[in-house]
């Protein structure tokens, strides 16, 4: 089939797909929500796993109700909804999204629909002693990413001189708590209770550190739309729906009421209250503001990213060499458990030899986040490493090597003067090439709440609600790091071509 | 005269292919000894057993005093004392692509013999004069030519003094003036304290140079 043919079929099967696409939009309802959240906010039926439960899940059918049109549910993950309903991906995003200043400033936001308390979360033994953010200075206090916990914690960090933790979901902040990883978790009052319910061990202070909403997010440009699902929403807390299913959730309580009377009598709602203070949360700033304030971050981020890429460099290298040597020159049993060792490596996602290593190791060694992620980088990128060198050896032409043990050498100098040298000229460029990647790859370890440059991108991303700024800093400072590598390189090449004497 | 290298009944299977067939011949002290045969009739399989690269399935071969035995593994001390009587220059040179010509002359003697690198350096660069190619010690293996290489594979051989060099095959790749300029060199290094022991199946020029010729076919001196 010509090339030409071939792209007539496709714009035909596109211009299929959007005609679909076109008609499902007048009578679907598109929202979008993590099923990663879980219970209460939406998650797959346990009975039934192609079907929803949660009490978003009700909402959006709720809301779907009123506009006459069919809920039509699209999984994206929680950091990104945002960046979804602005490209199009859904029309409205409903999955526990925080009432923040910056969303309701860079998105349509919804009237809110629940309103939460942000709480502390710590160890039954330490209810005495840790009570509030200002007991916990010098302690490492652990959120999800990206959120407004997050934000209160980078302000306790300034305030009252605790390190906050950014997790990537909500299960292991607690769990690193009972660990003794951290000494305290700040999530809204819905995730902490959940939690507390299958883990034994935690207390929640009673006291919040703030209070705010869960809302519906919509694209600035869907403003119409958002005024209907608000007089949805206004309709069902004055009969009484949205009571009956929060209730049916367990998630009911007194602060929903005081919420819905204040919105039923069309009063303004601050999106965010912090208990005991005038500070405010998130508060739209400029992006020049922004930026400035962000710019820091990024290069201590960029620090994190480089330390760790050289160091688990320099640790795979060396394990690369042992491992290839082994491979050359070992014994049977040994150059099959080393293969098995690669094979493993290279066949399995670096994620989750990572997961494997921070969490499900906990219960033997506890590594510090930290030495985690340079473990398992420096392990993955080793048996990569190895291949490369394994090569490299055996590219040395044989005759040379014959050439130098008829000389009188012994295989350790023939190794070390004659091939090691000429295999590590054949592996530059490779390694370089993997050097790259792995700089790249170490944004992997942020699921080890190791906050690096992609991390601390995401964060500041998030917090300005737009991902052109960020994303271009974070592009530039990953070429800034990158580039003298690969020149470094053509040096060392270079270098190797000119004769010795 | 007593013998340098006295190789007797030399057996060789790879499979089921007889490479060696009862192979047995002596070499005497001193001057150039040209094995000759057509392809695939042993040569350089005799040399490489010779050198130690190779094991044989049985026979015995004897280098001044050092004995390797038909179907058994040398061991390391053996090995290298075999080293020291015996060099082998390869047809196709193999010198070592990342280094100078002159660290691949010096490189044995600093590393094996423990010479140090000024006198290793000196001696190079007599060999280097010696052999007519002095002004090329610092190009890379890549930068010289057929003859000039195989210059530098002979001086990096003859840079441990062995008593007995052996070659495999030298003038498959030199025109005829290079091989007579060739044939002059080694009757020059052929002394009572140097043998050569050469592969070829070049008859002009073993006729010419050679002191013996000793003829292979099918694995066996004839």
């Amino acid at each position: 089939m010509t090339s030409r043919r071939r792209c007539c079929l496709l714009s035909l099967a596109l211009c299929a797909l959007l005609g679909v696409r076109a008609v499902a939009q007048q009578s679907d309802l598109r929202w979008a929500g993590d099923l990663e959240g879980g219970a209460p906010f939406v998650e797959a039926d346990p009975n039934d796993p192609n079907k929803l439960t949660g009490f978003d899940v009700e909402i959006a059918e709720l809301i779907a109700r009123g506009l006459k049109r069919t809920p039509h549910f699209q999984f994206v993950p929680y950091g990104s909804i945002d960046q979804a309903i602005e490209r199009g991906t859904a029309e409205i995003g409903l999955s526990g999204m925080e009432d923040t200043p910056t969303r309701r400033a860079a998105m349509a936001t919804t009237i809110p629909y629940y309103a939460f308390r942000e709480v502390l979360a710590v160890r039954d033994a330490d209810a005495g002693r840790f009570r509030t953010l200002a007991d916990l200075r010098g302690r490492r206090v652990g959120t999800l990413g990206g959120t407004m916990a997050y934000e209160i914690l980078l302000q306790g960090e300034r305030q009252h001189g605790l390190e906050a933790v950014s997790y990537d979901d909500d299960v292991h902040p607690y769990s690193d708590l009972l660990l003794g990883r951290i000494d305290g978790v700040l999530l809204d009052n819905v995730l902490a209770e959940r939690r507390r319910k299958t883990m034994a061990g935690i207390t929640i202070q009673p006291q919040a550190v703030a209070t705010s909403h869960y809302v519906g997010v919509l694209a600035p440009r869907n403003a119409p739309l958002r005024d209907s699902i608000d007089e949805i929403l206004r309709a069902a807390m004055r009969d009484g729906t949205l009571e009956t299913i929060f209730r049916k959730w367990g998630v009911w309580n007194g602060d929903q009421r005081a919420l819905y009377d204040n919105l039923i009598a069309r009063k303004a709602v601050p999106a965010v209250t912090i208990s005991g203070s005038d500070a405010q949360i998130g508060v739209a700033l400029s992006r020049r503001e922004a930026t400035l304030r962000y710019v820091p971050s990024l290069i201590k981020a960029a620090g994190v990213t480089l330390i760790l890429s050289c160091l688990a460099m320099a640790i795979a290298v060396t394990l690369g060499v042992l491992i290839a040597s082994g491979r050359v020159y070992g014994r049977a049993p040994l150059r099959l458990a080393l293969t098995g060792y690669v094979e493993l490596m290279r066949g399995t996602p670096v994620l989750l030899q990572l997961f494997v290593i921070y969490y499900g190791l906990a219960s033997i060694v506890k590594l510090p986040a930290f030495l985690a992620a340079l473990a398992g980088l420096a392990l993955n990128y080793a048996a990569y490493e190895s291949e490369i060198y394994r090569g490299a050896l055996e590219a040395v032409p044989g005759g040379q090597l014959e050439a130098a043990r008829t000389l009188g050498l012994t295989e350790r100098q023939v190794l070390r003067l004659v091939r090691g040298p000429q295999a590590f000229r054949i592996a530059l460029a490779p390694m370089t090439n993997d050097f790259v990647a792995l700089l790249k790859d170490s944004s992997l370890v942020s699921v080890l709440t190791v906050v690096e440059l992609t991390k601390q991108t995401q964060i500041f991303a998030t917090n300005l609600g737009s991902w052109v700024i960020p994303g271009t800093l974070c592009a530039a400072m990953y070429l800034v790091m990158s580039l003298p590598l690969g020149a470094l390189a053509r040096r060392l090449e270079e270098r190797w071509k000119a004769p010795t004497v | 005269m007593s013998a340098i290298l006295d190789v007797h009944d030399l057996h060789l299977r790879r499979g089921d292919r007889t490479i060696l067939a009862g192979a047995t011949f002596t070499v005497t002290h001193g001057g150039i000894v040209a094995l000759m045969g057509p392809s695939g009739s042993g040569k350089t399989t005799i040399l490489r057993v010779i050198a130690g690269l190779e094991r044989f399935d049985r026979g015995a071969i004897d280098v001044e005093g050092v004995r390797l035995k038909g179907g058994e593994k040398a061991n390391a001390a053996l090995l290298r004392n075999l080293r020291r009587k015996v060099g082998l220059v390869f047809q196709f040179h193999h010198l070592f692509d990342h280094l100078s010509a002159l660290r691949n002359i010096t490189l044995a003697p600093t590393h094996v013999l423990g010479v140090p690198m000024p006198a290793a350096e000196a001696r190079a660069r007599e060999l280097l004069a010696a052999l007519g190619v002095e002004h090329r010690a610092s190009a890379l293996p890549r930068e010289l030519s057929g003859g000039e290489a195989q210059r530098v594979a002979i001086a990096r051989a003859l840079a441990v003094d062995p008593p007995l060099l052996m070659m495999d095959e030298p003038t498959a790749s030199l025109d005829p003036s290079r091989r007579n300029e060739l044939g002059e060199l080694l009757a020059r290094l052929a002394t009572q304290k140097r043998t050569i022991l050469l592969s070829t199946h070049d008859d002009d020029f073993a006729r010419r140079w050679a002191t013996t010729i000793l003829r292979m076919d099918g694995g066996v001196v004839v």
